[in-house]
């Protein structure tokens, strides 16, 4: 078993503004991004993030071989229960996910 | 046309820059220095308080660098979303710092002030005129929320930084401005490509950051009527089709398209080509005016003041059941508050992190392991900075020696400082995403020049 994070060259989160977080996944190659974008699922990152998967854009960038996700904040960024301002761990959450 | 060349030493003026980079970038002789000065990425406080994120010392040394690199080439410098959050205050405070400057360099300046900052009438009556507009997704918005805020600014475009180019000012201190406009206006104004103008913005924006050494900070763009050039200027640093349209990535929830005052920019059909190991070619990017002119509106209000307190938990069994502990001791609180204090729960809010277990992701951590010790971080916040703090002290005792079952001996828990509660002050929250409608550029902004 091994994890999205060994597959894949990088993955990085980070605020879009203060209402929106995004994902960019590198893939590295194009064999690796063409297996992602067939199998990896909306819905499953979705529930991993705990949000709407009809709030989930998904980008698939295939000169970068790269695809995104990006997704409103649950928590609006400084709201007093959000705990990290920048969102830049969020994307651990995909690196450790079994893949 | 003849190419217009845009310098920009960092993605932020006060996260320094190579000093080198910065001398070979003036070498090729740019027709503009851009610089940003803040955004609203580390969260709701600098809008809210009017404050700059970065010390006054890094930015002055850093400006001084730029003042001394514009005076030798005599071309404009411009900083946008000064002191961070672009308030005016802001802008004098950048100008504070400018003057004081000249004086010590021995230079005389004429000096353009571009003004953000939305007085709360005019914001109110556009609201009625229905000429603010929602963003997705946005907070709810009224007349009150208005009132409540502690500070509005718009964001700056194109347009806006052109008039004060126009001034013919040596230096442009701006407010609030989009990340791009300070790059794009000059490009814009001599003619060039307008996709090429936004898109060779966007990936400058963040100095280096398109780059394969981000901290070395400096970018040339060199802007055409059909595309554009980008090079990094340390010798350590190299700029590849790559590393340049990642960057399009970068902070961006959509990666192909990047809207600004004015319209939006499309780069789904861009062609990034190396030109050498170090400069990338980039041409194909559209850009789509819109009707009408909107801009982009920020604003943040206090929601409450905070009080926060630090413990730390090391004996095995509080740490193996840390949740539990922290169960009985919020709902033991709340019993305590509203006795002593009389308090409602909807009177303040108590937020408990357990740092070592899942204090970042909270309910979305998965792995959350076996650590030895935990640190329990409680957040008071109410709507009364006093009464937090009075909170606070109730708390302190029972975070000290709070059992986790009724017969065995108090314990004691490790306090790292004293007091053990921190005042944190005013908490802002970003009460704004929202376009404002104009019918001229300038209505929402103001130009003031002076010279030393």
């Amino acid at each position: 078993m091994s994890t999205l994070g060994e597959k894949v060259k990088k993955i990085r989160s980070k605020n879009a503004g203060p209402f929106w977080i995004t994902i960019d996944i590198f893939c590295g190659n194009k064999q690796v991004y063409d297996d992602i974008c067939i199998n990896l699922d909306n819905l499953e990152i979705a529930n991993l993030l705990m949000i709407d998967s009809q709030n989930l854009k998904r980008f698939e960038i295939e000169n970068l071989n790269v695809i995104k996700f990006s997704f409103p904040r649950n928590i609006i960024q400084g709201n007093i229960y959000d705990r990290d301002m920048h969102g830049a761990q969020l994307g651990i959450l995909l690196s450790e996910m079994i893949y | 046309m003849k190419s217009t060349k845009v310098l920009v030493p960092s993605g932020v003026l006060g996260l320094g820059f190579d000093l080198k980079a910065l001398n070979s970038g003036m070498k090729n002789k740019p027709d503009i220095i851009a610089i940003d000065g803040g955004s609203t990425d580390s969260g709701p406080f600098s809008l809210g308080s009017g404050t700059s994120k970065y010390s006054r010392a890094a930015v002055k040394a850093e400006w001084k660098s730029l003042m001394l690199a514009r005076e030798k080439a005599k071309i404009p410098l411009i900083v946008g979303s000064s002191g961070t959050c672009g308030t005016n205050g802001m802008v004098d405070w950048m100008e504070d710092i400018t003057i004081e400057l000249a004086k010590e360099l021995d230079q005389s300046l004429k000096i353009a002030k571009l003004y953000c900052e939305q007085d709360k009438n005019y914001i109110k009556n556009n609201f009625k005129n229905n000429k603010v507009s929602p963003l997705n997704p946005a907070p709810h918005l009224d007349i009150n929320l208005i009132d409540n805020m502690t500070n509005i600014v718009a964001l700056a475009g194109a347009e806006q930084i052109q008039e004060c180019l126009k001034t013919g000012a040596d230096i442009i201190l701006a407010g609030r401005t989009t990340d791009t406009a300070i790059i794009s206006a000059l490009p814009l104004m001599k003619g060039a490509d307008p996709g090429a103008s936004w898109h060779g913005a966007k990936i400058a924006e963040c100095g280096a950051l398109c780059s394969s050494n981000p901290t070395s900070g400096v970018v040339l763009v060199e802007f055409d009527e059909t595309g554009f050039t980008v090079e990094a200027m340390s010798k350590n640093a190299f700029c590849t089709p790559d590393t340049v349209a990642a960057h399009m990535l970068y902070e961006n929830a959509d990666p192909f398209i990047l809207l600004e005052p004015g319209g939006y920019m499309d780069v789904t059909n861009a062609c990034y080509n190396p030109i050498n190991k170090r400069k990338v070619r980039v041409e194909g990017a559209t850009w789509h005016p819109s009707k009408n002119y909107n801009v982009k509106l920020e604003g943040a209000r206090i929601v409450g003041y905070q009080t926060s307190l630090l413990v730390l938990l090391r004996d095995n069994n509080y740490v193996q059941n840390v949740k539990e502990w922290t169960e009985k001791l919020s709902k033991f609180l709340k019993k305590e508050i509203k006795l002593r204090m009389k308090l409602d729960i909807s009177d303040y809010s108590l937020d408990f992190r357990h740092i070592g277990l899942n204090s970042t992701l909270g309910e979305l951590e998965k792995n959350e392991g076996n650590p030895v010790e935990v640190g329990v971080l409680c957040i008071v916040t109410s709507k009364r900075n006093k009464l937090s703090t009075e909170i606070a002290k109730l708390i302190n005792p029972f975070l000290l020696h709070f059992p986790l079952t009724i017969n065995e001996e108090l314990p004691t828990f490790a306090f790292p400082y004293s007091p053990v509660h921190s005042d944190r002050g005013c908490v802002y929250e970003f009460s704004l995403n929202h376009l404002l409608e104009l019918n001229n550029p300038m209505d929402a902004f103001q130009i003031k020049i002076s010279e030393v």
